[in-house]
């Protein structure tokens, strides 16, 4: 009888790369639904068709590169790009937009680096920065007002009109965003003018407040279920609140905490982006480090660049340098006085 | 089946270490029966080398009859652990057989046939055993071959000298067991607790610790309540009990029952790289280590059996059992009733560490804990590994804080350097990363091979730089022998010269030479450089007869032998004609590379008659050396073995046509060059000649008296045919400085 | 005028204490022996076999510093290439197929009842791997032994021979993972 061989550890835990991207997909569901109940159909059909696009785009160069399809897809990853990737355009944004970015996602950011794995940056927000930077104006007009401003909520076919552009979309339906609008009026007005206007609602931001909070129900969801590590959100949440607490204690000057944390794609960010392992930090610290800069950035690019909302670029600037935050927080050793860090460490 | 926990009541505070993972315990199924007594098997396979460190010594041979219990492989150094015969028996034989190893390679067992009597040797009991001295103690767990139990197997004895003069903290004992599936500590706690808390206390008197701590995960209440019962009743009747044994529950979680880790949570100290527990105060043992060492200090009773847990869903009922050493696997699998299938496994040690055989008739050896025959449906195989994604379970889980990642990066990459800067033999092959790696990568294989290829990395170079150094020394060596002989030559041509000096004066005072030799060295000077191109042009020719030469040197060398050798030593003979025959195909194929290259280089003038007379000079030389030396021989063979002369005179004869030939051939080419060439030339040549045959001899003399000295020294038997020879030699030497002198006087007056 | 003559004397002492200052840099910071040839010297796997058509490692790593080329190495093989290439940052060559292949570790080995004890091998040996006296049987001491073939060829009866080293379990270690999807890949399943 021929008895089989193999290196132990010969049991393992039941949880796969597979299983692990299926629950940040299904953890998204609640921020979607958010989305959805606030902004219309728009960000499910995003998700959709970059979905379809990003899994089409991953099989093609699968099989170009004479890959197993099937056991490649099964692994879902192409699936969440297209996924966060829905979440993060805007959710008028034209149907091109969806396919240039979740193919450039997929085809150039992942795959041309050697597939799942082996990316240096998060696939979705790099094909999110390509069409940001490369169509400014389909990017930054296509946001829904909140629904709740308008008379009644937008069809289906409201909706697929004005991404398929057969007919242009009814007036009032696109606005600016809450943190466009800050950032253009603060040095102007005055934090009660500004909050006045509709899209502030009631509260902090309309609409936008819940969206978020939901985004931060899933990621809450994650951490429990320890997909994702504690350290990113934390980072980020702390590099964002930091400066805009230390700078915004005026609210008529600047961008209060309030708005900073629960407008734009905060939460999602911070627990859905950010939190990709495969082209953030590796170790414990690092994770921290780079949530930490991530968020910095954030604010940076939020309060004096040129664009509304930031978490794109903050991580993409992070994922540059992982490596280096890698080689810096390499976390002590069991049975060693202290850790070897930095390039130069000897053995 | 509702698993009982004990409720931790501990008076130390126990730390918690990094990582770790909670994989499904799996033990119940195994402990529901008493420990069982395996059945005597027809043959028992002990392996020499059951622990880390060397081989032990056989003691025996084949056919011997042993008896139980009887040392049959002494420990070889420190090291290294006695082995005994499990049972009474005949020694089948000692073989390489298929041992408990993950390479599935053979070792060397002692294959013993049992006789079924079972019959004990003579054993040394220690009634008093409390009461003896330490060494005597210590000798008592040497010569029982006890070694760990739990893991690696290192010889217990060693870790009980109390080597340095720190004194030791703690004493730790293992009964902690994390691996799941394997109870066979758990049993042993149950049943013999008694017997293991008196080893504990043996130990205890040798190591005199400040604590002793029995550590126990919180799992194995029923243990925990046998020590206890133990425990009370051991300190009830023993008076000499001066010892606290500390009973530690701790929570269950592995590796806690690593040795690093076990420290770690007991005293918050971590044992430092590549150090040992010691080097902080500790020493750890294991529970089934602490009973053989009662069993061998109190009957003398050597580690012959041990208990070992047979679980997995592909037994009919998992148990306990308590076999001999060396009891081939298939023996129990088939007395416990294993199910065979088609994608069964074996696995030896638990899930999370053990290792797979692949042979059924492997034997059980002193570390073999469990033996798990699992399902594919328990255990399954893992699915083929994803793409590493980096999410960092690994690192969460690891419990030496090592990133594994990156480990596993820098191994799959072959970057060993940046794998061991990331400390990758901190690794204590737990498997816990691999455990929760959700894209099931074999992580824990990667380091093994990283870690196997390092280490023979390391091997090679500590191999090279011996070689290095050796090397050095070899050309230092020659080099200053070198020019001892150098410098020794040189004072013995120095006085010759002087001597020949002496000569000349007295033979040619009247004319003053100096300026006619000055312009002759000149020329001579000039000759040489335009020769020395020449022959470089003809290297390929001159290589081929070098080799020919060689060859046929050899050859000649080898007939000489092969003579000798039928004189004197028969049985060599035939290898020697072998040798012979080889070298003469040899030298056929030299002649015939030579002659093609000759008549290739046919064409080119000048150079060839040049070389070949030289040639031919030196073939002349090298023939009536022959000549001279069996000529010799033939002298000595003539007093001493006649039967060989005529065999000898033959040799001579051929060896003087030899001689005539190159001669013959000398002069013809002579001939031919002092013709082809202008005058000076002939002059010269023959000169040169000269005085390098002068040289030579002057060499060979020197060597020869040299020789002579030692052999006056060292072999007296000798030295009439040194003597002979260095006669001879003088002779030749005299000749040359003669013709020499004739030569250069010749030139002087052309 | 002037100018000129200034400039040239301005940059005449310059020249002056520059060379003096690296005149002082040579002499004071010199450095002892060819550090080159050590490193390199140490990548080679001192076999001292002689194949590269050196008398040795070290003259060979002599000869590299010199601009000889760094694949004349078989016992070292494409390992010792890489590392040579990596060290000297020039492009590894192939193995140069005229000086011998790379084959697996080797250890002479002498017949032990063939040896007639000439003490042709103890000689050739560049190691002192080889004991022996005249008339006695030789015996090659395996663990000091580089495998450099060099003892074969003197050899009066051609009774040594080339044996693969096999450490047995001793020697054994990990194999790389094989079942890995990134293995089974290659052949474009």
């Amino acid at each position: 009888m021929g008895l089989l061989t193999r290196s132990s550890p010969h049991t393992k835990q039941n949880q796969s790369t597979s299983s692990i991207m299926r629950w940040v997909i299904l953890l998204c569901i609640p921020g979607l639904i958010a989305q959805t109940y606030f902004f219309g159909w728009g960000n499910l059909h995003n998700v959709l068709l970059c979905s379809i696009t990003a899994v089409l785009s991953e099989a093609a160069i699968l099989a170009l590169r004479k890959r197993r399809i099937g056991f490649y897809l099964s692994d879902y990853s192409a699936l969440l790009t297209g996924v966060l990737l829905g979440i993060a355009l805007p959710p008028l944004a034209p149907w091109w937009i969806s396919v240039i970015a979740a193919s450039f996602s997929i085809i150039f950011v992942k795959q041309l680096y050697g597939g799942l794995g082996y990316n240096p940056f998060n696939p979705a927000m790099a094909g999110y920065a390509l069409v940001l930077i490369s169509f400014p104006l389909a990017m930054t007009s296509n946001w829904a007002s909140p629904t709740t401003l308008q008379e009644n909520f937008p069809s289906v076919q409201q909706t697929l009109a004005s991404i398929w552009e057969i007919e242009n979309a009814p007036d009032g339906y696109s606005g600016a965003t809450p943190l466009d609008v800050y950032k253009h009026e603060v040095k102007a007005s005055t934090y009660e003018a500004i909050t006045s206007q509709d899209i502030f609602g009631s509260g902090i931001v309309l609409g936008w407040e819940w969206v978020n909070v939901a985004f931060l129900l899933g990621g809450l969801g994650l951490l429990a279920l320890r997909i994702i590590p504690w350290q990113t959100p934390a980072g980020v949440l702390l590099g964002l609140a930091l400066p805009a607490i230390l700078f915004s204690s005026n609210p008529d000057q600047a961008v209060p905490l309030s708005i900073h944390l629960l407008a734009g794609a905060t939460m999602f960010g911070a627990f859905f982006i950010a939190t990709d392992p495969v082209s953030s930090s590796t170790t414990p610290r690092g994770r921290f480090i780079f949530g930490l800069g991530v968020g910095l950035f954030t604010y940076i690019i939020r309060t004096w660049g040129s664009y509304p909302d930031a978490i794109a670029f903050a991580v993409l600037l992070m994922n540059f340098a992982a490596p280096l935050i890698d080689v810096y927080t390499q976390p002590r050793t069991f049975g060693h006085n202290k850790a070897k860090r930095g390039p130069k460490a000897k053995v | 089946m509702a698993k009982l926990r004990i409720a931790h009541n501990n008076s130390r505070t126990l730390h918690d270490f990094h990582g770790g993972i909670h994989p499904e315990e799996n033990k119940t199924q195994s402990t529901q029966l008493d420990i069982q007594k395996a059945s005597l098997p027809s043959t028992l396979i002990v392996p020499l080398q059951q622990h880390v460190g060397k081989s032990a010594k056989v003691l025996v041979n084949a056919g011997d009859r042993v008896l139980k219990g009887q040392l049959i492989a002494d420990a070889d150094g420190v090291i290294s652990a006695c082995v005994h015969a499990p049972s009474s028996g005949v020694v089948r034989e000692i073989s390489d057989q298929a041992i408990a190893h993950p390479s599935g390679l053979s070792a060397p067992c002692v294959v013993i046939d049992t006789d079924g009597e079972d019959q004990w040797c003579e054993l040394e009991a220690h009634e008093d055993y409390l009461n003896l001295e330490r060494e005597k103690v210590l000798k008592c767990i040497r010569r029982a071959g006890v070694a760990g139990m739990g893991g690696a197997g290192f010889p217990s004895e060693v870790k009980l000298h109390p080597a340095n003069q720190k004194k030791l903290k703690t004493l730790v004992i293992n009964g902690v067991e994390c691996e799941p599936y394997i109870t066979s500590d758990d049993m042993l706690m149950r049943t013999y607790a008694d017997e293991m808390l008196r080893g504990i206390e043996i130990m205890a008197r040798l190591l005199e610790p400040q604590h002793i701590v029995l550590a126990i995960e919180d799992n194995k209440a029923e243990a925990y309540t046998a020590i206890q019962e133990a425990l009370a009743e051991h300190q009830g009747h023993t008076s000499a009990s001066q010892y606290t044994i500390e009973l530690a529950v701790i929570p269950t979680k592995y590796p806690s029952g690593g040795e690093k880790q076990l420290i770690y949570i007991l005293t918050g100290e971590e044992v430092p790289s590549g150090g040992i527990p010691a080097d902080i105060g500790v020493v750890c043992q294991n529970v089934a280590t602490a009973r053989a060492v009662y069993r061998a200090v109190r009957y003398g009773e050597p580690l012959i059996s041990r208990i070992t847990t047979l679980t997995g869903d592909q037994f009919k009922k998992s148990c306990n059992v308590e076999s001999l050493i060396g009891t081939p696997m298939s023996h129990l699998l088939q007395e416990f009733q294993f199910q065979d299938s088609r994608d069964a496994r074996l696995i030896i040690g638990g899930p999370m560490m053990g290792y797979t055989i692949e042979q059924l008739d492997t034997p059980v050896v002193k570390t073999t804990n469990c033996i798990l025959a699992p399902s594919a449906k328990e255990l399954p195989f893992e699915d083929q590994a994803q793409a590493c994604i980096r999410c960092g379970l690994c690192t969460e889980a690891c419990p030496a804080e090592l990133l594994p990642q990156q480990l596993y990066w820098f191994s799959r990459s072959a970057e060993y350097e940046k794998a061991e800067q990331h400390n990758l033999f901190d690794c204590i092959e737990c498997g816990a990363c691999a455990y929760v790696c959700p894209s099931s990568i074999p992580l824990v294989q990667h380091y093994r091979h990283a870690k196997g290829e390092i280490k023979a990395k390391r091997l090679d170079t500590d191999k090279s730089e011996k070689a290095r150094i050796r090397f050095e020394a070899r050309q230092e060596r020659l080099e200053r022998e070198a020019q001892e002989k150098e410098a020794k030559r040189k004072a013995r041509a120095e006085a010759a010269a002087k001597l020949q000096a002496e000569k000349k004066a007295a033979a040619a005072n009247a004319e003053s030479v100096d300026p006619k030799k000055a312009a002759i060295e000149a020329a001579l000077a000039r000759k040489n450089a335009s020769k020395a191109e020449t022959v470089s042009a003809q290297v390929s020719v001159e290589e081929l007869q070098g080799n020919l030469d060689k060859a046929q040197s050899k050859l000649d060398k080898m007939i000489d032998a092969l003579e000798d050798a039928k004189a004197n030593a028969p049985d060599n003979v035939a290898k020697l004609q072998r040798a012979v025959e080889k070298n003469q195909l040899r030298v056929n194929q030299a002649k015939q590379a030579l002659e093609k290259a000759q008549t290739v280089s046919a064409p080119t003038p000048q150079a060839v008659p040049e070389v070949s007379l030289e040639t031919l000079q030196s073939n002349v030389d090298k023939a009536q050396a022959k000549l001279d030396k069996m000529i010799d021989t033939l002298e000595d063979a003539k007093a001493n073995a006649p039967e060989n002369v005529e065999k000898f005179q033959r040799a001579v004869d051929k060896n003087k046509a030899r001689v005539e030939q190159a001669k013959q051939a000398l002069n013809d080419a002579q001939a031919a060059s002092s013709e082809n060439k202008p005058e000076p030339k002939t002059e010269t040549v023959p000169v040169e000649v000269l005085e390098a045959n002068l040289e030579k001899a002057q060499a060979k003399l020197d060597k020869m008296i040299d020789t002579l000295e030692d052999a006056k020294a060292n072999a007296p038997e000798n030295i009439e045919k040194f003597q002979r020879a260095v006669d001879k030699n003088k002779v030749r030497v005299k000749a040359a400085q003669d013709a020499l002198a004739q030569a250069k006087s010749q030139e002087v007056e052309n | 005028m002037s100018i000129a003559v200034t400039a040239i004397i301005v940059l005449l002492s310059l020249a002056v204490v520059f060379g003096a200052i690296l005149g002082f840099a040579a002499i004071r910071f010199r450095v002892e022996g060819n550090p080159v040839v050590d490193q390199i010297d140490d990548l080679l796997p001192q076999t001292q076999c002689g194949q590269c058509g050196h008398p040795g490692c070290r003259p060979y790593a002599e000869a590299i510093s010199n601009g000889e080329d760094i694949n004349k190495c078989p016992p070292g093989g494409e390992a010792t290439i890489q590392a040579l290439a990596d060290l000297l940052d020039v492009e590894p060559l192939p193995l140069d197929a005229e000086h011998g292949e790379e084959k697996a570790k080797q250890v002479a080995v002498i017949r032990e009842d063939e040896c007639i004890g000439c003490t042709k091998c103890i000689q050739a040996c560049p190691v002192d791997a080889i004991l022996g006296a005249a008339k006695h049987m030789h015996t090659v001491i395996a663990s000091e032994c580089t495998g450099c073939d060099l003892c074969i060829e003197p050899c009066p009866v051609d009774c040594i021979d080339m044996v693969e080293v096999d450490n047995g379990i001793a020697g054994w270690h990990w194999s790389a993972p094989q079942s890995s999807i990134i293995t089974t890949d290659k052949g474009a399943a």
